[in-house]
């Protein structure tokens, strides 16, 4: 690498922990602590914490700041009420992506939190800055000022309630949040994360994010490294920018048009998905299962029974939850639809499988 | 510290081969098992299969990663441990009890190239 890999306020704390460190989006980051399976396990059966103050944080506000975010984002922000959370992306004009993202409909008036991938934070701020020309908003990248954890799993309500003492968590629904203080320091709680469990995010300054992890394990609560969040977040069927989004992966190509409102007016990349939607992408993301242990992993083949190649794998395991080898895979169109028999060589072998359903793995967020 | 079984040769890619007259046992070494974490998967090759020393002949897989496994010498694959197949932990739990592949050797000369249990401690860490 050539540039100094950053570290988030929480890196000693995971060196302290045993953690094994690798780089990540520029920063040094834990991968796992136990291991991966235990982990993992820990979210979908109780609860585990992240350390995710890589992430970036955007703040956008002012008497455009309405108009411009539903300008750059393909979800609907008009009449967001305060305290709500969208998920969508950012789009070139061609309908790539420039990123996925979350945004929070914040208490002040005309104001809004951009929640950007670790990875994009700087092409995101001078893409946001370069569509901003003649609206009337403040942009202000604070991703070094903001800390940031995922208390994720089925015990995460109970453990805001009684090793934090945040009674605003149990009237939180999904994708709601509440910006509070904690121990004097602000704190935006928000019931949203990456693992396809309920569980909670939490934003504070490094000092407090510090404090927070503390308070946590000592709760007993598992430390969780980025190995874990990946295949989480992958049974759950949720895309990871860079394997199943990109410049080249629009969100119609993977599935995700739900999040993009082509009845708004407008929006950047719009025109681009409308032709999508009508004509087809010549690719799309699916959802694979394969008939055997071995594992399909990112930048294998997929190939038909007769031996064609017609995509490769963007994502795959052996599925901890599942017990099942399954991936996602960016394929020609003509062999997207669910069932079609479809294979994945995996080093010298080639092994037979099916076309399922993306989301692998059943949700268990709040209501 | 990983634990480096004495009377074995190792590869300076973590095999260990215990020499049993022409016939090379094959497996990983302690530190390999837990470099890699919780083994998922074993691909193995076939019986009758010939390798060349320094041939990949399969690989463990963890949830994150997967390792080649490369044969320290030349020959002839005569047996292959089929109950890893379905029981890939067991390199984690015992991985000098947990031979991968059996070779008879083509070359029992190689075995001169490989390291001593004193020399293999030295990489292994």
């Amino acid at each position: 690498m050539e540039d100094v890999l950053k570290k988030t306020c929480l890196y000693d704390a995971h060196v302290a922990l045993g953690a094994k460190m690798s780089p990540f989006a520029g920063y040094m980051m834990p991968i796992q602590y136990s291991g991966i399976v235990e982990e993992h396990n820990a979210v979908r059966h109780a609860a585990g914490l992240f350390d995710v103050s890589h992430m970036g944080e955007v703040f956008v506000d002012g008497p455009d700041a309405e108009a411009f975010v539903n300008h750059i984002f393909t979800n609907d922000v008009r009449g967001m009420e305060p305290g709500k959370v969208l998920y969508g992306m950012m789009l070139y004009p061609h309908g790539g992506v420039v990123d996925d993202l979350l945004v929070y409909r914040l208490f002040a008036p005309d104001s809004y939190l951009l929640v950007v991938n670790a990875a994009n934070i700087e092409k995101d701020d001078e893409w946001i800055r370069a569509q901003a020309a003649g609206y009337n908003v403040r942009i202000n990248n604070a991703s070094e000022a903001w800390g940031q954890l995922a208390l994720q799993g089925p015990d995460s309500e109970r453990i805001v309630l009684e090793t934090l003492g945040l009674k605003e968590a149990s009237a939180l629904g999904f994708y709601e949040f509440v910006d509070t203080e904690w121990e004097g320091e602000r704190l935006i709680l928000s019931r949203t994360g990456y693992t396809g469990e309920d569980g909670f995010e939490l934003y504070t300054s490094p000092a407090a994010t510090c404090a927070l992890w503390s308070r946590l394990l000592a709760a007993g609560v598992l430390p969780c490294g980025l190995g874990c969040r990946d295949t989480l977040r992958f049974e759950a069927g949720l895309p990871l920018y860079g394997d199943e989004l990109s410049e080249e992966i629009s969100p119609v190509m993977a599935g995700l048009s739900m999040f993009c409102k082509l009845d708004k007016p407008e929006f950047i990349g719009r025109e681009a998905l409308v032709e999508q939607k009508a004509n087809g992408t010549a690719r799309k993301l699916i959802g694979l299962e394969i008939h055997d242990r071995a594992i399909p992993r990112a930048g294998y083949p997929v190939l038909t029974p007769e031996g064609g190649e017609v995509g490769v794998v963007t994502t795959g395991y052996h599925s901890i939850s599942l017990d099942k080898s399954i991936c996602f895979a960016l394929v020609d169109s003509a062999f997207a639809a669910l069932g079609t028999p479809l294979c994945v060589q995996v080093r010298k072998h080639v092994f037979p499988g099916e076309v399922v359903k993306k989301r692998f793995y059943q949700t268990n967020y709040k209501k | 510290m990983s634990n480096i079984k004495e009377g074995l040769r190792y590869s300076e890619s973590h095999e260990w081969v215990w020499v049993d007259g022409k016939v090379a046992v094959i497996g990983v070494s302690d530190f390999a098992q837990a470099e890699m974490g919780d083994i998922t998967y074993v691909d193995l090759p076939d019986e009758g299969d010939s390798l060349a020393a320094g041939d990949d002949f399969g690989a463990l897989e963890s949830v994150k990663a997967s390792s080649e496994l490369y044969s320290p010498v030349s020959g002839t694959v005569v047996a292959v441990n089929e109950a890893l197949a379905d029981q890939p932990e067991k390199v984690n739990e015992d991985p000098y009890g947990s031979w991968i592949i059996k070779v008879e050797m083509s070359d029992p000369s190689e075995l001169d190239a490989l390291l001593s249990p004193q020399a293999y401690a030295e990489i292994a860490k």
